[in-house]
């Protein structure tokens, strides 16, 4: 019924996704561009990313930004796995309305608006600008992204798996560890994903919530490319899209591959019947 | 109902050479990618016939279906509507209806306005729609839920507003796909009948597709058994049972024992068989079975007599052990094992309470039938 | 019987195997999973809010914190009654005063409800193509529409930049392909926003209908055909309205970060452009006055609040519907 698409599908496929990819692959090509000047095609060099290694602000930039991003997207996964649970599980208790809200919310919250308000939160309790309120701010909006992607795999988690588990002797605490977190456990390494790349990315947060001697590379990107588009920008951008591209496919090919193995085991199974 | 049958005995337009077919296949084929749904295929269907394909899932009745209502186009072959070839018109242009087996009722609209959607689109006015609408939602008993929307409505409900907007712009031809087959099994059968009568007021074409052998049975003027995108008969619901022209068919239509054999004698339209078991079956209409074939007896388990002692005057006789016995009700079927080990099964109805000759596990039995209870099977 | 069994057993044999202990352990633990990040969000989400209130109403003042009155502990009750009264709504009728401000949020929301549009008119069909694509190959297409979600934002803005420039790719290659004979001024106009939102936030608008078109019974198309509705008729009746969810998430998803979006129109806008979210940015980081950044931020959750509600609710309805 739906084996082959029309050929207004296709168009729209093809012109989308060209429109998707375009603008990131010529990014890519001319970050190997020997010249100085961007959009003219001086021959192929790797030396932009020689130059890279020699940049110190970006390098001390990235090292800040990978802790920053791996801390609070530890802890958001912790918080917004609990959120989701929360939100799937408890569908009666007080504030829950409000609860929701605020879950949902800073997924659309307009970043201005949230970097803002934590900076008056930070300031108003004294708290000193640096690493710490970075991850404090990350920590809270990425949660939500978390909490989204772990409630839509909770949602169609058979409940009497856990049924079962209580029936046959566990405790909530335990079934949570050994049958419904083993289940949900894709989902909560992509939510971990998702928020260590958000954090990875933002610019307009950490911007607000940083201090001296906390800067990001996004905050470091971002005040080179005020100044023009310079191949070096290109190579650093190269390497991050890499960085999360290696990560996202090899995240995607590791579940394909479970999924293979797992229908493989099934039709052996079915075989052996 | 008997009415009904009366006329039904009367219509039969297949036997008559005059007579023009309503909706003809000739040599369809539809493939995709590797896979042959329909293999040439030719199949003819008469104005006002009540059609069904019967078929286990994939033996490409459900292609069939929609080559007809145009949502797929045959790689090869032609299809004639009232003599009208209907390659290149799309479905929106074909006189035809089609009631889906998922009812595909719009979930955004009221049922009157799932009623009113064809007749919309060939832009019939607005009085005449309402007309039309109120008489469809009669017709099917629903007027107090013409402004519910479907997920108001139960499964029987949903079926009879998915009858009633596709017969609303009085198609020449109403195609049913497994129109019964989301109803429980109560309500399946009262509607069974009701399809039948609005086929007969309407004075439609149906064809309907179905994998429920019961349904094609009590519904159908005639079937078409299909099998691997093949027609493997076409015949009325009483020939189809009685007389299969196939081991494929009279396995696949109801309950049959098939004793394997070789013709050894023929006499006229006679022939005498040697089962493999040694046994001799001496059968009346033997198709075209001679002598040194190697066939299938196929004989219904009701047409076997099941008796403790040998019956006198039976042509043909066999003993055997009851095997299992499965009380039913209304008919007791036993299982008899004959002296090569083939389980035969017959069944017998329990007019009486009590029976008059009553067998258990293990007792020795004898089967007996006439000689023209089964037929010979070549293929 | 076996449901009364599966009630008590659990119970007598958990406390069998784990004591008493146990039970007040899940108890207290299945208590926190609501209370912990409850209260996160309470601290670092809406308490924010009222202190962004609250410093709205207060007066710019070169010292650091910026803002006078500086509520403290010290002040005790009659001090800080002495601080409420000094609070005013000063800062929200400068914003009316100055027509900067009232522009810069119109053209806000104009830009962003133009720009949600265009993404719709992008990702309806790619979105419908996927859900019509072959079921093989509709992960990997669901997977390259994720993909650019993943990279970074600031990456993908700031690749347009390249393109976009007077001297720039796509000026080079029409000039090249001879389309037209001087470069167009794209870079720092309306057109560059749009492009920049568009390509920005296409998986938000792309996502949402998706999930609606594919859930969607495509046997209702062949229906609406059998009934005699041509195709593109067909797909105003049917489709369209049945995806009409799908749509209105996708458009909030994309309309309510776009309204205060600050790095796409700092970086393609140029000077000229006046939105809302840059407004915000310079007032804090250019004018260090925080109460007037404080009010804006304000205001513009006002703004927000209506479609962020109806996001909510479309959110909420659409689990309901999930369960």
């Amino acid at each position: 019924m739906q084996g082959k698409l029309s050929r207004f599908n296709i168009t729209a496929l093809v012109l989308g996704f060209a429109f998707l990819y375009l603008p990131i692959v010529l990014l890519v090509i001319y970050s190997f561009n020997d010249s100085k000047l961007v959009t003219v095609w001086g021959g192929f060099s790797t030396r932009w990313y020689a130059s890279l290694l020699s940049n110190h602000l970006l390098l001390d930039a990235a090292w800040v930004t990978a802790r920053v991003a791996f801390i609070s997207a530890t802890v958001a996964t912790v918080l917004g796995t609990l959120a989701a649970l929360a939100l799937v599980r408890y569908t009666r208790f007080r504030g829950r309305f409000l609860f929701s809200g605020m879950v949902f919310a800073p997924l659309v919250m307009p970043e201005v608006i949230t970097g803002l308000s934590l900076l008056l939160l930070f300031v108003a309790v004294g708290l000193d600008r640096g690493f710490l309120t970075i991850v404090l701010a990350h920590i809270t909006f990425t949660m939500c992204f978390v909490a989204v992607v772990v409630q839509s795999r909770l949602m169609s988690f058979d409940r009497s798996l856990e049924e079962a588990a209580m029936d046959l002797g566990a405790t909530p605490f335990r079934t949570f560890i050994h049958v419904t977190l083993p289940v949900i456990l894709p989902a909560v390494v992509s939510g971990w994903m998702l928020a260590f790349t958000l954090s990875l990315d933002d610019l307009v947060i950490a911007s607000f919530t940083s201090g001296p001697g906390a800067t990001t590379l996004p905050m470091r990107i971002y005040s080179q490319v005020r100044l023009g588009v310079t191949p070096e920008i290109n190579a650093v951008c190269t390497l991050l899209i890499g960085v999360v591209t290696i990560g996202v496919l090899a995240a995607a090919i590791v579940n394909k591959r479970r999924d293979i193995q797992r229908q493989r085991d099934e039709q052996a199974a079915a075989q052996a019947n | 109902m008997k009415s009904l049958g009366s006329i039904r005995r009367s219509f039969a337009p297949w036997n008559d050479p005059q007579a023009r077919p309503y909706i003809s296949f000739q040599n369809v084929t539809k493939r995709f990618g590797d896979f042959t749904a329909v293999n040439d295929l030719s199949l003819d269907i008469y104005e006002r016939e009540f059609f069904a394909l019967l078929g286990a899932s994939g033996c490409g009745k459900s292609t069939l279906l929609r080559m007809l209502a145009g949502f797929e186009t045959p790689t090869s072959g032609r299809i004639l509507l009232d003599g009208q070839d209907l390659a290149g018109i799309p479905p929106y242009k074909r006189p035809v209806n089609m009631m889906f087996q998922s009812y595909a009722l719009f979930p955004h609209m009221t049922v009157e306005a799932n009623i009113a959607f064809g007749l919309k689109q060939d832009g019939m006015p607005k009085a005449q729609i309402a007309e039309r609408v109120a008489e469809m939602l009669k017709l099917v008993r629903l007027e107090q839920f013409a402004k519910r929307k479907p997920h108001q409505l139960s499964g029987g409900q949903r079926q009879r507003v998915a009858l009633a907007r596709s017969v609303a712009k009085r198609p020449k031809v109403l195609l049913l796909d497994e129109p019964l087959g989301a109803l429980d099994k109560k309500l399946r059968e009262a509607t069974q009948f009701e399809l039948m009568d609005l086929q007969q007021d309407l004075g439609l074409t149906f064809v309907v597709v179905t994998h429920d052998q019961e349904e094609a049975m009590t519904m159908a003027d005639r079937i078409a058994i299909m099998d691997k995108g093949k027609v493997m008969q076409v015949a009325t619901p009483a020939e189809i049972y009685e007389a299969p022209s196939s081991r494929f068919v009279a396995d696949f239509v109801g309950s049959v024992n098939m004793l394997e054999g070789t013709v050894t004698s023929r006499n006229g339209n006679s022939v005498v068989i040697k089962g493999n078991s040694g046994a001799q079956i001496s059968v009346e209409n033997a198709g075209d079975a001679a002598p040194g074939a190697d066939v299938a007896f196929a004989i219904r388990p009701e047409k076997i007599r099941v008796t403790s002692k040998r019956p006198e005057t039976a042509a043909n006789a066999m003993e055997g052990e009851v095997w299992d016995i499965a009380y039913l009700g209304d008919m007791t079927v036993y299982h008899i094992k004959l002296g090569d080990g083939q389980v035969v099964k017959a069944s017998a109805l329990n007019s009486a309470r009590v029976s008059e000759d009553p067998l258990t596990w293990s007792d020795r039995a004898w089967i007996s039938f006439a000689p023209d209870a089964g037929v010979v099977l070549t293929r | 019987m076996s449901q009364a069994s599966a009630v008590t057993r659990p119970a007598s044999e958990a406390s069998a195997s784990h004591g008493p202990g146990g039970i007040v352990l899940s108890a207290i633990l299945s208590r926190l999973v609501i209370v912990v990040p409850y209260l996160w969000l309470l601290v670092f989400f809406l308490a924010p809010f009222a202190i962004v209130f609250k410093i709205s109403l207060s007066e710019t003042a070169i010292s650091m914190p910026p803002y006078f009155p500086v509520f403290s502990w010290e002040d005790g009750l009659s001090g800080f009654w002495e601080n409420v009264k000094e609070l005013s709504f000063a800062n929200y009728l400068w914003l009316v005063d100055d027509p900067l401000y009232f522009n810069a949020y119109i053209s806000s929301v104009v830009i962003a409800a133009i720009s949600t549009f265009l993404a719709l008119l992008v990702g309806y069909p790619m979105a419908y193509a996927m859900a019509r694509a072959p079921s093989s190959i509709r992960m990997v297409l669901l997977m390259l529409v994720i993909l650019p979600f993943w990279t970074s934002f600031l990456i993908r803005v700031y690749a347009w930049i390249g393109i976009l420039k007077p001297e720039g790719l796509l000026n080079q290659f029409l000039m090249w392909a001879g389309v037209i004979d001087s470069p167009l001024q794209i870079m720092n106009t309306h057109t560059a926003i749009y492009i920049g939102i568009v390509y920005s936030y296409l998986p938000f608008m792309v996502l949402p209908l998706y999930a609606t078109l594919e859930k969607m019974d495509f046997s209702l198309i062949e229906a609406a055909q059998d009934l005699g509705c041509p195709p593109i008729s067909a797909f105003w009746k049917i489709t369209f309205p049945l995806s009409l969810p799908g749509v209105v998430a996708g458009c909030l998803l994309v309309f309510i970060p776009a309204v205060g979006e600050f790095v796409i129109p700092d970086l393609l806008g140029g000077s000229q452009t006046l939105m809302i979210g840059k407004t915000l940015w310079n007032e804090f980081f250019g004018n260090r006055d925080w109460p007037v950044a404080s009010a804006v931020a304000v205001v513009l959750l006002l703004i927000l609040v209506v479609p962020m509600m109806f996001f909510q609710r479309a959110q909420a309805r659409s689990q309901e519907q999930e369960r």
